[in-house]
Parts: structure tokens; sequence; C-alpha cells
């Protein structure tokens, strides 16, 4: 899987994305800087991993979403290209149009930074191939804007037609507004685009992916990622 | 020329900050505020002279980058 990594100024977990990336892929991915205006010939993946671009001026990922780059991952996403954007990834994101709705101040009002609970609501995705549908996993979360929001019409749709991939839940997996630590709509944690192909995330599964991280649930996802590529080649 | 772009969350969006800043004018013993939401002021200098190309400017500037239409409505003054 030949991955690329989005580098924009105030991004600071580009580095354990590339270090997760290389751990389950085996490549290295390419660190892309933000004024480059074309992707690697055949990236595979493109990671707009998470950090606190442009630091957060104006909205959360407003002004990394205009980037030059951001032309090129959108052509990347149209073509069926994989997207995977982590943490300001997925508000960056939100803003550049590639997923609906925004992500909000936590209803709480405080930066939040533990590990949380995802259930993994389907299997049968890129994004989640490595895991088993209602399999709970534990990965770290640190934002202060991660409480998902979107108007009625487009909640129920993305319900409807299974897009939630992650949601906030207890350890035991069940539904609890006491685990839902931002205050998400319908505790949504992740999302995917009508195609399927983009999927927008809060919580940071390239933080648990070594053992001396302390837990490995989120290698799933990379490792999904790499099966998935590898069967589509 | 000078204009003002103020940005405001739609209603019907929550807004903790508008809420934290409430229970802080609570807190300090300031009478009578009902609710409060908060937003943002963009004042712009404009370098033309034409009131309707910059009004077009203006929205063009809000739409594209200074409000997420999602959540927030803009309104575009331009001020003399």
């Amino acid at each position: 899987m030949k991955s690329a990594v989005l580098v924009f100024p105030g991004i600071n977990r580009e580095r354990d994305m590339a270090r997760a990336l290389a751990l389950i892929s085996g490549v290295a991915p390419a660190m892309v800087w933000h004024a480059e205006t074309a992707l690697p010939a055949g990236t595979d993946l493109v990671v707009i991993p998470g950090g606190f671009s442009y630091g957060d001026y104006l909205r959360c990922g407003a002004i990394a979403a205009r980037a030059p780059i951001m032309d090129a991952v959108r052509a990347h996403a149209a073509k069926g290209g994989l997207v995977l954007a982590i943490c300001n990834g997925f508000q960056i994101a939100c803003e550049a149009g590639l997923l609906p709705g925004v992500l909000m101040r936590n209803a709480q009002i405080k930066f939040v930074c533990k590990d949380v609970y995802l259930r993994v609501e389907r299997s049968n995705t890129p994004f989640t191939r490595g895991y088993n549908a209602g399999q709970v996993v534990r990965v770290p979360v640190a934002h202060g804007e991660g409480n998902y929001v979107a108007d009625p019409a487009t909640v129920e749709r993305l319900e409807a037609e299974g897009r939630v991939l992650y949601r906030y839940v207890s350890p035991a997996g069940g539904l609890d507004a006491a685990w839902n630590h931002n205050g998400s709509t319908n505790a949504i944690a992740g999302i995917v685009n009508e195609r399927g192909n983009v999927l927008g995330m809060m919580p940071h599964p390239e933080n648990h992916v070594e053992a001396s991280m302390g837990c490995t649930d989120g290698r799933g996802l990379f490792a999904g990622l790499v099966e998935h590529v590898a069967r589509a080649a | 020329m000078k204009a003002r772009v103020t940005v405001t969350l739609k209603s019907g969006i929550l807004d903790p900050q508008g809420k934290a800043i409430e229970g802080a004018l609570r807190s300090l013993g300031v009478d009578g505020i009902a609710s409060v939401r908060q937003g943002k002021v963009f004042d712009i200098e404009l370098a033309g002279t034409d009131r309707a190309k910059a009004e077009a400017a203006l929205k063009e500037a809000a739409d594209k980058l200074l409000a997420n239409t999602v959540i927030e409505n803009y309104r575009v003054e331009v001020t003399g």
C-alpha cells in the first residue's frame, strides 16, 4: 500500500501516523507538503493527520481545507482513492467538503485527552475490515472540537446508509451519554462519505499500534486498509 | 472602503462557548442576561471604490472561507 501523509503548518501527528503506516504496511509513506499541487503517482491512501493546522485560526481545519494540495486530494477521492482523515484531519475533511457536517466545540467545553472506547459498527468496509462488527476497541482521543454536528436530514441519511463506522461507547459496547465524551450527535466518532472511500474520525488509532504503547487496538484499521488495497490490486 | 462581515451561529446549533460566557456573566452578577450566543466580526478594508463589486467580493469571501454555512450565517455591510 502506497500512502501519502499531508503536512500542514501546525500539524503534529504526522510522524506518529508515518510510523504506524511504515510498521503495518511495510512501506514508509510519502510526506506531502500542503503547497504541493499533486500527490505522488500511484498513491493508494491519503492521510490527513491530526494536530492544529494554522493554530486552529478562524475555525478548526478551515484554512488547511483551502490549501493547494486539497484539490489533488478531492480529485483522488473522486476517482475512488482512499482518504483517512484523523482528528484535525477530520475537521479539515469536513471543511473541504469531503465529508458532511462539522466538528463543534466539545459539549462540556473541555479539551479531552484520554483513551475512549469505540464500537465498530460494520466490518465490510476498507476502514473496518480488520475488525469484527460490534467489536469494541480502545483508542486515544485528544481534541477540544470533536462534537459531530450535522443537520437532522444528513444524520438520518448517514445512519440509514450505514455510514457511521465508529461510535463512542462504554467499555462493554453500550451507548451511554457518560462515554460520549464530546457530546457528538448519536455518539458519532467516525463516518464515511457516500462512496465509502473517505473516512473521518476524531480518535487516533495510530497511537495504539505497538505493544510499547500499552495497546494495539488501532492496528486493525491499518491492517484492514493494507488487505483491502492488496485485494483490489 | 471599509466593510464589516459578521458571522453568527445558526439558530438551533448548540453553542457551548456562548453558554460558558452566559454562565460567567451570571457568576459576575450581571443582571438581566437571558442568553448569549457568540460569533465573529471581520473588519475588512477594500481596495476599490465600486460598492457593488465590494459587496460581491465580501459575499464570495464569506461563502468560501469566513463562514461555514453548514452551521453559520453571515451579514455583509459596507460601512464607508
